[in-house]
């Protein structure tokens, strides 16, 4: 990503710092800053059985897992994907459809989807990552519409009326009250996971790798870092993840259907977060997330924006991009140069 | 004696372009070659060729005993051979420190991550840019950020390096800078392959020479026998003026601060 030095430019050079350091990772602050965020997530709707908080704390929750895992291949390899939608997607119809029609315990249609998406993924990743820059963007918008054009054919899993799941799955939950806690207990740890792995891969070799090839990859390459694999590797690992978690969106709600699995939207949505965050940040993208579903919330809410967030998200991205391109933790670490010891 | 890299008639093509014809050397362990020739000579795509970023249309190149003809960069990079560009390349957003660390990781050794850290740190030392460790390689000048491209090269530990005009677009004290540090990498026992158009740094620095022109061998010898060499003086240097400036420097080896561009 070679661009010509401009003063917002300086912005982003603050961020993308690949973390050398060697400290086990339980022993460093960060580590625990990511779990207190998980316990608070937790404990917070949990006290007095806010089902209003809990909601709202779950949509961030899906924004932070999807925007995080995003930022594996946008913010540190610099590969722009539009289709992270179809993981989260399809990790939906594989969990849904397990737990429906061959009555798999939700745990293992869960495992099945990470790990089938993950693998398609891989497969996938082989053959588009030989492209680079806008003609990888392009080749992701078209995986998108291959697999709904695919899904919205395929007979056993509904075709375009797509699948619902019938109320007496959420037996082996406690019933449907209790598995809607337990759905959101399970989006939570996910999330945590997404976090620890967008953390743990930033501090690794792997990571190191990555950043490289994000900067300028033939020169990555020269110096002996295996970038198919690494990309292919990264673009795998960063479906796993949102699969799991467009299996529990998708069981919650009891109902998937090609158009609400495979919207254009929430991909789109995923890349304004990261750059609003700060690309190649953990805790930009987190607070990224956050903040734009809590905008996204009050927007949809309100009566004056109703229906308005994504003429708001578009707008926000010109302007991000535009005048910060580091996003906020680029205007954090400048103005705070201190942070990034603690903030990743 | 056992070549360290060995061309066997390699030949590269760009459509109807022979940018390297047939082309075959030697070179020893501990040695430092030059290569020269006018510009279009085929001494970038000859380094292309050897560390994969083209594979040849022809031939075999060995090195350290091991057919790399035709692999990928990072597994010939992996083999111990690195090289700095002609156009430097460094990771911007990174400091000179992760630069660095990149190179140590992913280079020969395959160093973990801490370790890639010390030699990285080594390394910065012998190019001398301590005092950069931290600053990012987007800050650093053109000097700064040869000596980065050479320092990140020299983390991967290689056997051997090669140098794609490192001295171009530098000052006298710079270039002065940079020889001394390319004699410090000889003498920790890695072999350089450098490519340089300044005539005496090269015809100083150089324990043989290889003259190229239109992709083809003209000459090779010790530094003072190509300069004599009136083939090399006719045919490929052309200009009389610039023939007295060699065969003056192989007789009596000027200062380096006084090297000038040709």
């Amino acid at each position: 990503m070679d661009s010509p030095i401009t003063p917002q430019a300086m912005e982003t050079v603050m961020i993308r710092r690949p973390s050398v350091r060697g400290a086990a990772i339980i022993t460093r602050p960060f580590f625990w800053l990511i779990t207190l965020v998980v316990a608070i997530f937790i404990v917070t709707p949990a006290i007095g059985n806010n089902v209003e908080l809990r909601e709202s704390l779950l949509l961030a929750a899906v924004y932070i897992t999807l925007a995080s895992n995003l930022n594996l291949m946008l913010g540190y390899a610099g590969y722009i994907n539009f289709g992270s939608i179809v993981f989260f997607g399809l990790g939906g119809y594989i969990c849904v459809w397990l737990v429906n029609s061959y009555d798999w315990p939700l745990w293992l249609a869960l495992l099945a989807a990470g790990v089938g998406v993950s693998a398609l993924s891989f497969i996938f990743g082989i053959g588009i990552l030989r492209l680079r820059g806008p003609f990888f963007a392009l080749s992701t918008i078209g995986i998108v519409e291959g697999v709904q054009a695919f899904v919205q054919n395929f007979t056993p899993w509904g075709g375009s009326s797509g699948i619902y799941i019938s109320p007496a799955v959420f037996a082996p939950l406690g019933g449907p009250a209790r598995a809607l806690w337990v759905v959101y207990f399970a989006l939570v740890a996910v999330m945590g996971l997404s976090l620890y792995l967008s953390y743990a891969i930033k501090t690794s070799k792997f990571g190191l790798g990555l950043l490289a090839i994000g900067q300028n990859e033939d020169a990555a390459a020269i110096l002996g870092v295996p970038t198919p694999r690494y990309k292919a590797l990264a673009y795998s690992a960063s479906a796993f993840l949102p699969a799991i978690v467009g299996g529990l969106y998708f069981f919650k709600g009891a109902f998937i259907q090609p158009s609400d699995a495979f919207d254009l939207t929430l991909s789109t949505e995923a890349i304004v977060i990261c750059m609003l965050g700060g690309q190649g940040t953990v805790t930009g993208v987190a607070l990224g997330a956050y903040l734009y579903e809590e905008l996204r919330g009050y927007l949809l809410t309100s009566e004056t924006f109703s229906h308005f967030q994504l003429v708001v998200a578009g707008a926000l991205l010109l302007l991000i991009v535009l005048f910060f391109p580091g996003g906020l933790m680029g205007f954090i670490y400048s103005r705070f140069p201190r942070t990034q010891r603690l903030l990743e | 004696m056992t070549a360290l890299l060995s061309l066997q008639k390699v030949g590269k093509r760009f459509g109807g372009l022979q940018a390297v014809h047939d082309l075959s050397f030697d070179m020893r362990q501990g040695e430092i070659l030059g290569l020269i020739g006018p510009n279009g000579a085929g001494k970038s795509t000859l380094f292309n060729l050897i560390n994969g970023v083209f594979a040849p249309n022809s031939g075999n190149i060995v090195f350290n005993g091991i057919d790399i003809t035709g692999q990928r960069p990072f597994v010939i990079a992996r083999h111990g051979l690195a090289r700095t560009h002609q156009i430097v390349q460094p990771f911007t957003n990174m400091t000179v420190l992760e630069n660095c660390t990149v190179g140590a990781c992913f280079g020969r050794e395959n160093l973990p991550l801490m370790r890639a850290r010390d030699a990285a740190r080594e390394a910065i030392v012998i190019a001398g840019l301590e005092d950069r460790a931290a600053t990012l390689a987007l800050h650093l000048t053109i000097a700064g950020k040869k000596r980065l491209e050479l320092a990140r090269a020299l983390a991967a530990q290689p056997m051997l390096l090669l140098l794609d005009e490192v001295l171009a677009g530098l000052n006298p004290a710079e270039i002065e800078h940079m020889i001394g540090v390319i004699r410090r990498i000889r003498d920790r026992g890695i072999s350089i392959l450098i490519i340089e158009h300044l005539m005496q740094a090269i015809m100083s620095l150089s324990d043989r020479i290889i003259v190229l022109n239109y992709g083809e061998k003209l000459a090779e010898g010790a530094p003072s026998e190509v300069a004599r060499n009136p083939q090399v003086i006719e045919a490929y240097l052309g200009d009389p003026k610039l023939a007295e400036q060699l065969q003056g420097h192989a007789e009596q080896p000027a200062s380096n601060g006084s090297a000038r561009h040709v």
